[in-house]
């Protein structure tokens, strides 16, 4: 089972309830980081980590001394990351999406592949629960090419066990194409939002994108107590189940400043997660119960 | 024309509840938000929209059944995984496709088609402060960092016409393509952190990134009081890359009252906040000034 931790608006508590979740998750599990603009779960699970490893994305390099200016790839590339200067051909690496398509158009064999690094990847273990994250390049633009080589790499992980593995991802904020890219595949995902109208705002968004994936959408409530109603009123009018709330109290806040999980700060905290963990795998047995009856 | 912008590394620290005060205390700016994913801002703003357009950018493949002959050449190509097949009819997922071409180029029997996209909504408003250009990118859609450089630009033809001397702009969270896209040319970037170690891992990321493309940034430290350690963490990271920390703001349950008002922390007179905010205000326009002297 892979559960993706997901949101529309950034610090909400995303975070918190992944490394929250992972310490009542059943094992095995693997806990994974694909926020890779801003990854924190780390911070949280205290993982020890392999040396990071490159994740590189296949970039053209150009031999002007084969290059017949034709123009072929320059009028195939849609990210203008090659350009010719009179007959001279000049890739802009930086601009490559990876595609491959501009050396599979040239007719002169000019260009072969190189690669740039996009970020790492690294894995590891935090006591019984594996870990894996990927961090992007500071500079480096694209961030859903190394999501998908981290997802890749938990996918080859999870078809060794034979689905024995869950996974819970935490993933980047928003709704753009990196939180698209972590969030898909998943076997359900969790909003987590605040009750603000910001929290509200940016939960409309999460909801009608996430929709889309066919999957099973709830959602946690984060500083509960603080704000408004208005998040409430719209889950239940919108069908969202709300699967937990976690009260805002100084002491969590205290103990997410030290590098700590919610868990530890009171007995009340864990049967919030023990229960959130059950809910959420309740969601997802029903779903696949309900298939397998309609197959 | 001074351009300041508001960014973060880590979502959630209180760049729009920042932004918005800002916007308040310069009274003569054009405004911006550039959070094109997840736009908050016009939520306190309250603006009144103007102009709205299409943002088109880029093309999708979309793989016509009639001419297609099935023979899968578009699958093996597609770096992004965006062709799927279903009972011998091969299709493409849009919010996969990168919009590259290459299938198009390539497909054997020219049964594909390279549309423009629509990638999101683009806004012209009026506020009670002035005119704020905004954003709806739709979700996962692609070319965010496009749409910024567009309203950056829209920003800044509109401050010349209207006479307006400071752009102010929301950011995204994040180190990527959007917020990349919102540094260049800027005067002053305003990193806004928590007493975390999310907060201040994120902030050493997006202030390497700033370095990087040489613009200057100074940093508030919000709800500065939750966190014992880890704001002392923050300030010696501060420290260490030369970094002012130019406000340092409590946590006061008043500012999500205001926001649920719809009002900037300095219009609703949270004190305790708003003293700090006023206070990075003058020294944001004493960086920008000396910037400019320089």
């Amino acid at each position: 089972m892979i559960v993706a931790i997901a949101s529309g608006k950034g610090g909400t508590g995303k975070t918190l309830v992944t490394a929250a979740l992972a310490e009542v998750w059943p094992r095995p599990l693997v806990a994974v980081d694909l926020d890779v603009e801003a990854p924190n779960l780390h911070l949280f699970l205290h993982p020890r980590l392999s040396p990071p490893e490159d994740a590189v994305i296949e970039v053209p390099v150009a031999d002007p001394a084969r290059c017949t200016a034709c123009g072929a790839c320059v009028a195939l590339c849609q990210y203008k990351a090659i350009a010719l200067f009179g007959d001279f051909p000049t890739v802009f690496p930086d601009m490559c999406h990876g595609c491959g398509g501009c050396l599979k158009v040239c007719p002169s064999g000019a260009l072969t592949p190189g690669s740039r690094v996009l970020g790492e990847i690294m894995d590891g273990r935090a006591g019984a629960i594996g870990f894996l994250m990927g961090r992007l390049r500071i500079g480096e633009a694209l961030s859903p090419p190394l999501i998908r080589q981290v997802k890749a790499r938990l996918a080859e992980g999870l078809a060794k066990t034979a689905g024995r593995v869950d996974a819970l991802i935490d993933s980047p904020p928003g709704t753009s194409c990196p939180a698209v890219a972590a969030v898909s595949g998943a076997d359900v995902v969790v909003l987590v939002t605040e009750p603000t109208p910001f929290g509200l705002h940016d939960l409309k968004l999460a909801r009608h994108a996430f929709a889309a994936l066919g999957v099973p959408v709830g959602v946690v409530i984060n500083r509960a107590g603080t704000g408004e109603r208005r998040v409430y009123d719209y889950c239940r009018a919108s069908g969202l189940p709300i699967l937990a709330e976690i009260p805002f109290e100084r002491a969590i806040a205290a103990a997410y400043s030290r590098g700590e999980t919610a868990i530890g700060v009171s007995p009340g905290l864990r049967d919030i997660f023990d229960v959130l963990a059950k809910t959420i795998r309740g969601l997802v047995v029903s779903v696949k119960e309900r298939t397998a009856a309609h197959a | 024309m001074p351009e300041i912008t508001v960014i973060s590394g880590k979502g959630g620290t209180g760049k729009t509840t920042v932004t918005a005060a800002f916007v308040h205390l310069a009274g003569n700016a054009v405004l911006c938000d550039l959070d094109v994913d997840a736009p908050d801002l016009p939520l306190i703003l309250r603006p009144t929209r103007e102009v709205a357009v299409d943002f088109r950018a880029g093309h999708v493949a979309v793989i016509d059944p009639s001419r297609c002959n099935a023979c899968g050449f578009c699958m093996d190509i597609c770096r992004f995984g965006a062709i799927v097949a279903a009972d011998g009819e091969y299709a493409v997922n849009p919010l996969a496709c990168e919009g590259c071409k290459a299938c198009v180029a390539l497909c054997p029997a020219g049964a594909i088609d390279f549309p423009v996209r629509r990638c999101g909504r683009r806004y012209r408003s009026q506020t009670r402060f002035g005119p704020l250009i905004h954003a709806q990118l739709f979700p996962g859609a692609e070319n965010s960092g496009l749409l910024v450089s567009e309203l950056r630009r829209e920003a800044r033809e509109l401050a010349v016409t209207t006479g307006r001397k400071i752009i102010l702009s929301d950011g995204a969270p994040g180190i990527g393509c959007p917020v990349i896209s919102s540094l260049t040319g800027t005067q002053l970037a305003v990193l806004v952190t928590e007493p975390t170690p999310s907060g201040r891992h994120d902030l050493e990321r997006v202030a390497e990134l700033t370095a990087r493309f040489e613009v200057p940034a100074a940093v508030i430290l919000n709800k500065a009081d939750l966190g014992g350690p880890a704001a002392g963490a923050v300030r010696e990271a501060c420290a260490a890359r030369g970094l002012p920390i130019i406000a340092e703001i409590p946590y006061d349950p008043g500012v999500t009252a205001a926001m649920v008002a719809g009002q900037t922390v300095t219009e609703a007179g949270i004190e305790a906040v708003a003293a700090p905010l006023r206070a990075a205000w003058s020294a944001i326009l004493e960086l920008t000034a000396a910037r400019r002297a320089a």
